[in-house]
């Protein structure tokens, strides 16, 4: 392995370069410019008639974004409680599941349900919206279902009361994610040790013993990565609700994300304001990869030691 | 004697156990269904006509499968036939570059030393994370600037840049590809490039494969991204006409039409995901372990 030829190095750059090239072309420039755009007044007013900008104004647009009248902190709320609403369910039947399946024990079988719990994951999140959103509608499969069972005569507006629409959509993440933390977190369970879960049996520790001194700590990482990454994609929300409600508008915005309100001011050509809102994002989703990342490359050197360890 | 008592210890623990199966099994099987049921809805609904699924809910199809269908590509606002071919030639174009300049890349970083390798590597893994829409604004800009509104080339040829795909196949190359096979190949004369191509790919299948169908799939689904750069009707996917679909009068359309759509844009990923499942499956926890 040490002695490779250093003829052979400029290869290595010959097969990055269309990465870099792309990489360059596509999404550095772009992103430069997008920050670019932020100092610039530039929007088309009177319903797109006017061109206004570009004009430089340094941080102004910043100012906007900030002011109490933008409810930029609104949008931020919403997807946060999106996000969260799906990710509660999520975490706690993805743990329960993955240690039903790695149960020694037990001895499952595991393949079919690994396979129906993941589909929902590989769907359009954009057809799965719609199809969630005629299900639901007013006269709709689940509430033609409500109504024979409550025998009332009148369907219930799921996408007139803000906590029904956002059950919704939380309803969908819930389903299109919870076999993909699921099988993650299976993976990160057979990783662990199993003679330590065999010792534990020897000494008579019930499942949930087992689950809770033993599992839970030792997947503590991989549970940080799965909360951290997810909460990145929740930070990305944009196709569910934007289909649920029908580009944000419905039930006074209460279920418009950070990422709709992006695309609100890009096909309104705004893009002064778009560009402060992609910084904005850009930070916050910049502090957030760099503890996935420090988590991640923490948990390298471990495994190395385990792996000697075993050696 | 101990054995009686131990007899009972394992008698009580073995019901525990079929107890525990039995709790286990039947809260999996609910969850199964929840997660089926939409789709069974969907399936049941592309087969009736609007008037009976305005009635009511039903368990057993209807007859209407191909007026639906005739409906569907009949709708000339909503370019159905159109839109699946353009979803088709991005999705698979997208799959095949991002994977092959992957692992290209992915093989410079495995196998050859040079001095900014390193720098490379912690860089691609720092952009990993980076939401594609936070350069969305530049992009679209940009593409416009290049005359390349209504164009597919935004659309596939960025994903040779895919950090997540790489960082995929360098952890597969960590573990399936020695050295020696590559200075083996330096022996026997083979040029560096047709190594990688004639040798190396082939081992590389297996990875190839999982991320070509996420990476497909994935394109396949994409709708922030083509709804800002595709505007004419002819050049539409299928993520932009189920958005036009709902923003359109909902309440006057033919239901049957609307869940024919949707299952247009579904089926035949779900068919694909259900034939190479056990694959996919495997894939996702390969990189789970070393994510």
């Amino acid at each position: 392995m040490k002695h490779k030829s250093i003829s052979y190095a400029k290869w290595g750059y010959i097969f990055i370069i269309p990465f870099f090239v792309a990489f360059i072309l596509f999404n550095l420039i772009p992103l430069v410019s997008t920050f670019y755009n932020s100092l610039f007044e530039n929007y088309k007013g009177r319903g797109g008639l006017v061109q206004v900008g570009p004009n430089f104004i340094g941080l102004d647009n910043f100012r906007t974004m900030f002011a109490p009248e933008t409810e930029l902190g609104k949008y931020f709320g919403n997807t946060f409680v999106l996000w969260i609403l799906g990710f509660i369910p999520q975490i706690f039947f993805s743990l329960l599941f993955a240690s039903w399946f790695t149960d020694l024990r037990m001895k499952l079988k595991t393949g079919a349900y690994k396979v129906i719990f993941y589909l929902p994951n590989v769907i359009m999140a954009a057809a799965m919206g719609m199809l969630f959103y005629t299900m639901f509608a007013q006269n709709g499969p689940i509430n033609s279902i409500y109504m024979s069972i409550t025998g009332k005569d009148s369907p219930y507006m799921f996408f007139d009361n803000v906590w029904s629409q956002r059950s919704v959509i939380a309803i969908i993440n819930f389903l299109m994610w919870y076999g993909n933390t699921t099988i993650m977190l299976m993976a990160a369970i057979n990783g662990v040790d199993p003679s330590l879960y065999e010792s534990a049996q020897i000494d008579g520790a019930t499942p949930s013993q087992t689950f809770w001194k033993i599992t839970l700590p030792l997947i503590r990482p991989i549970l940080l990565y799965v909360l951290i990454t997810s909460l990145i994609g929740g930070l990305q929300m944009y196709d569910v609700p934007q289909i649920i409600t029908k580009n944000g508008e419905q039930v006074q915005r209460t279920s418009m994300t950070v990422v709709m309100y992006l695309q609100k001011h890009l096909y309104s050509k705004n893009y002064g304001m778009a560009g402060a809102l992609s910084v904005i994002l850009f930070v916050v989703a910049a502090v957030l990869s760099l503890i996935v990342f420090y988590v991640t490359t923490e948990r390298e050197p471990k495994k190395k030691v385990k792996k000697g360890g075993i050696k | 004697m101990a054995a009686p008592v131990d007899a009972v210890g394992e008698m009580s623990n073995s019901k525990q156990l079929l107890i525990r199966r039995v709790i286990s099994y039947t809260v999996l099987t609910i969850f199964a269904i929840l997660s089926l049921f939409p789709f069974f809805i969907l399936l049941i609904n592309m087969t009736r006509d609007t008037n009976s699924i305005q009635k009511g809910f039903s368990l057993v199809p209807g007859s209407y499968l191909i007026k639906n269908f005739k409906t569907v590509l009949g709708k000339h606002d909503w370019k159905m036939l159109s839109s699946l071919k353009n979803s088709l030639i991005i999705s698979g174009l997208t799959a095949l570059l991002s994977t092959y300049f992957s692992a290209l890349t992915a093989y410079s970083i495995h196998v050859y030393d040079y001095k900014l390798k390193k720098f490379l590597f912690t860089f691609i893994l720092m952009i990993m994370m980076v939401p594609t829409q936070v350069s969305a604004l530049g992009f679209v800009r940009q593409m416009s600037d290049w005359g390349l509104t209504n164009s597919f080339i935004p659309l596939i040829i960025p994903s040779i840049a895919a950090p997540a795909t790489f960082f995929f196949m360098k952890q597969y190359m960590d573990s399936a590809l020695p050295l020696e096979i590559v200075e083996a190949a330096r022996i026997d004369g083979s040029g560096e490039f047709r190594t990688f191509n004639e040798l190396v790919t082939p081992i590389l299948k297996p990875a190839i494969a999982v991320q070509a169908i996420f990476t497909f799939v994935s394109s396949w689904n994409n709708f922030f991204i083509p709804a800002l750069i595709l505007d004419d009707k002819n050049k539409r996917t299928l993520p932009i006409v189920i958005g036009i679909i709902r923003s359109a009068d909902y309440a006057s359309f033919d239901m049957g039409a609307v869940y024919m759509a949707i299952g247009i844009s579904i089926i035949p990923v779900a068919i694909v995901y259900l034939i190479l499942s056990k694959f996919i499956i495997r894939g996702i926890a390969l990189g789970a372990v070393k994510g």
